[in-house]
């Protein structure tokens, strides 16, 4: 057990690496020479130079690479070509709007999910199967960004129920937990929830189908157990692959909220990454999805960790 | 490992009918009809986009901006600058559907042929090709997509390689674990032990039954696809204006949700039609061509 939890986070590392230089890449697959980015068009060949010296891009790749790197553990992403600031400060402020609409999210997506997979796999053939699933289906196959436009449209231009943009009432960037912040997440949250509900219900009722069609559970039944009795042993079977499929979904929460948090003009790292990507910020694009790679590699060496934890028929070496 | 099975055991037994059988599922099967008939209107459609469009797709008129759906001879209503909306939405799913449909297209042919070769091969080459998909395997789809298109810059072509790239790694896993199966059996140990090549054998005994569930697979990435390749044009990573794309038309729709708020979400639905359709249609090949995954 130990040597697999060892073993497991190790294997992390070299993925760890390999992330990094994928991020790294980034930065000269972009077209032109990055030099371009920093100095005008017009500047003399000798300042060009000078500044190719001062931002290390006159060494060979792999020594940028090892001297980015090391920039890059010791906490310092660099600095944003549009603003000149440091990166890392924006960065983390993002990061946490991000996480407080992609835990929000996650959580309505796993609770609705789960009741909907269960009901779906309690009356499996049944037209409360064939409702549920259809509602997952939709889940997965809509458009997000425009389901939050219809969302606008009815909760903020016809109903004017609910705030259209922003993540509080003054405009700033920051969270409070109040009516008047919590309202804006309404929306958003909602918008994003529908993924992760589609792929967990779907997940759910084929993992709960099978446990229902298993021995044991006649035999619970037979024995004369009641419903919540069985049900408390469908859970606890269900739990591990169920966790897995959740965490993997938040993963995808954290890096798929661009196209939300565009649309309504959510202050997160998706917003962070719209306007680098216009301004062609690639510093602040490169540093934005490091990070939140990086999240979704340690989330998911999580997930592995606390499955094999709470299932004991995991029995790794 | 069990899909390969599954799939081999109505074939041996009676080789002639397993397409037949699976016609007839299809032919059964009212949803994945359906969702086919209408996909296949929309090809039609868009096809034949120049000889149906009542309009010009770029011929606009500060005069009919943002009219309503029914408005006389704008059926579904003008755009903000006064363009025909279902002459755009016609022209647009071309370059939504390529955009779209190319990268899985693509990432079927390569990571099948990467995934196949890794779960035949085995040893060195498995373990190469793998530890590479893991790497972008530890990228969320949206987030890779965007990263890649976003440092290449706005542009179809650009879209399209950041979408394929997206779409190639989960395809090799599939069909690496699919492979590693059918390679295992005994059927194909019987061919190499009397005398059989690799080319051989992966011809007759491994293609024949992997590439039905990577097919199947394949589809089902279709579905996600076309939202990526739109939600990148939403972006502003796809095409550039005037160029009708749903995702683009979407984007530059939004100021007018407090104007003409029907007319807006259209190229929205035409996403979410084309998305689900293909979503149910790949729960119905996969039904009916008995795959389990």
């Amino acid at each position: 057990m130990l040597l697999y939890l060892l073993r497991r986070v190790l294997y992390a590392v070299p993925i760890a690496l390999s992330v990094s230089l994928v991020c790294f890449m980034l930065v000269h697959i972009a077209p032109g020479d990055p030099i371009n980015a920093i100095v005008p068009p017009d500047a003399p060949a000798d300042v060009v130079e000078q500044v190719r010296k001062a931002y290390g891009l006159d060494k060979p790749l792999p020594v940028q690479f090892a001297i980015w790197l090391g920039h890059v553990v010791t906490g310092d992403l660099g600095r944003s070509l549009a603003t000149g600031r440091q990166i890392w400060p924006d960065l983390a402020s993002a990061l946490v709007n991000t996480l407080i609409l992609a835990v929000v999210a996650a959580t309505m997506g796993f609770v609705g999910g789960c009741l909907l997979g269960c009901l779906a796999a309690s009356f499996i053939g049944t037209w409360v199967d064939r409702a549920a699933v259809g509602v997952a289906v939709a889940g997965v196959s809509v458009p997000h960004y425009w389901l939050g436009m219809v969302l606008v449209i009815i909760f903020s231009v016809t109903l004017n129920w609910l705030p259209a943009m922003g993540s509080g009432p003054d405009g700033s960037g920051a969270f409070g937990l109040d009516w008047a912040h919590l309202r804006h997440l309404v929306l958003p949250a909602l918008t994003l929830c529908v993924i992760p509900m589609g792929i967990v219900t779907r997940a759910v009722r084929g993992i709960v189908a099978e446990i229902l069609n298993q021995d044991f559970i006649t035999t619970l039944r037979g024995k004369g157990l009641r419903r919540p009795g069985v049900l408390l042993h469908v859970i606890k079977n269900a739990a591990p692959n169920t966790l897995a499929v959740m965490g993997l979904q938040l993963g995808y929460l954290m890096g798929g909220s661009i196209l939300v948090e565009t649309v309504f003009s959510w202050p997160g790292t998706g917003f962070l990454l719209n306007n680098a990507i216009f301004q062609r910020d690639i510093p602040v694009l490169q540093a934005t999805i490091l990070v939140l790679a990086m999240f979704f590699v340690v989330l998911n060496l999580g997930v592995d960790l606390l499955q094999t934890a709470i299932d004991p028929r995991i029995r790794r070496a | 490992m069990s899909a390969s099975i599954a799939l081999a055991v109505p074939r041996a037994a009676a080789p002639r009918t397993y397409w037949a059988g699976v016609r007839r599922r299809l032919g059964r099967d009212k949803v994945t009809l359906v969702c086919g008939t209408i996909l296949l209107l929309m090809l039609l459609a868009i096809i034949l986009a120049p000889s149906i469009a009542p309009h010009p797709p770029f011929q606009g008129s500060m005069l009919r901006r943002l009219k309503p759906i029914g408005f006389p001879g704008y059926p579904l209503g003008t755009d903000e600058l006064g363009r025909d909306m279902l002459t755009r939405l016609i022209y647009g799913g071309r370059l939504s559907w390529i955009i779209g449909i190319t990268p899985v297209a693509i990432g079927f042919f390569v990571g099948g042929l990467l995934g196949v070769t890794a779960g035949f091969v085995g040893g060195g080459v498995n373990m190469l090709i793998m530890r590479v998909t893991d790497v972008f395997y530890a990228f969320p789809s949206v987030l890779l997509a965007v990263a890649i298109s976003g440092a290449l810059g706005s542009g179809v072509s650009n879209a399209i390689l950041a979408l394929t790239l997206v779409f190639i790694p989960p395809i090799i896993r599939v069909s690496e674990s699919v492979t590693t199966g059918v390679r295992n059996l005994d059927y194909v140990e019987a061919a190499r032990s009397s005398g059989a090549s690799a080319l051989t054998i992966v011809r007759v005994h491994v293609l024949p039954n992997v590439l039905g569930p990577i097919f199947v697979y394949a589809t089902g990435l279709i579905s996600v696809s076309m939202i990526l390749a739109s939600g990148l044009s939403f972006l502003g990573l796809g095409t550039k204006p005037p160029e009708p794309e749903w995702g683009l038309m979407l984007n530059t729709l939004r100021s007018a949700i407090y104007t003409q708020p029907v007319v807006s979400v259209l190229p929205g639905v035409c996403i979410f039609v084309t998305s689900i359709c293909f979503n149910l249609l790949s729960d119905g090949l996969r039904t009916a061509m008995d795959v389990r995954n």
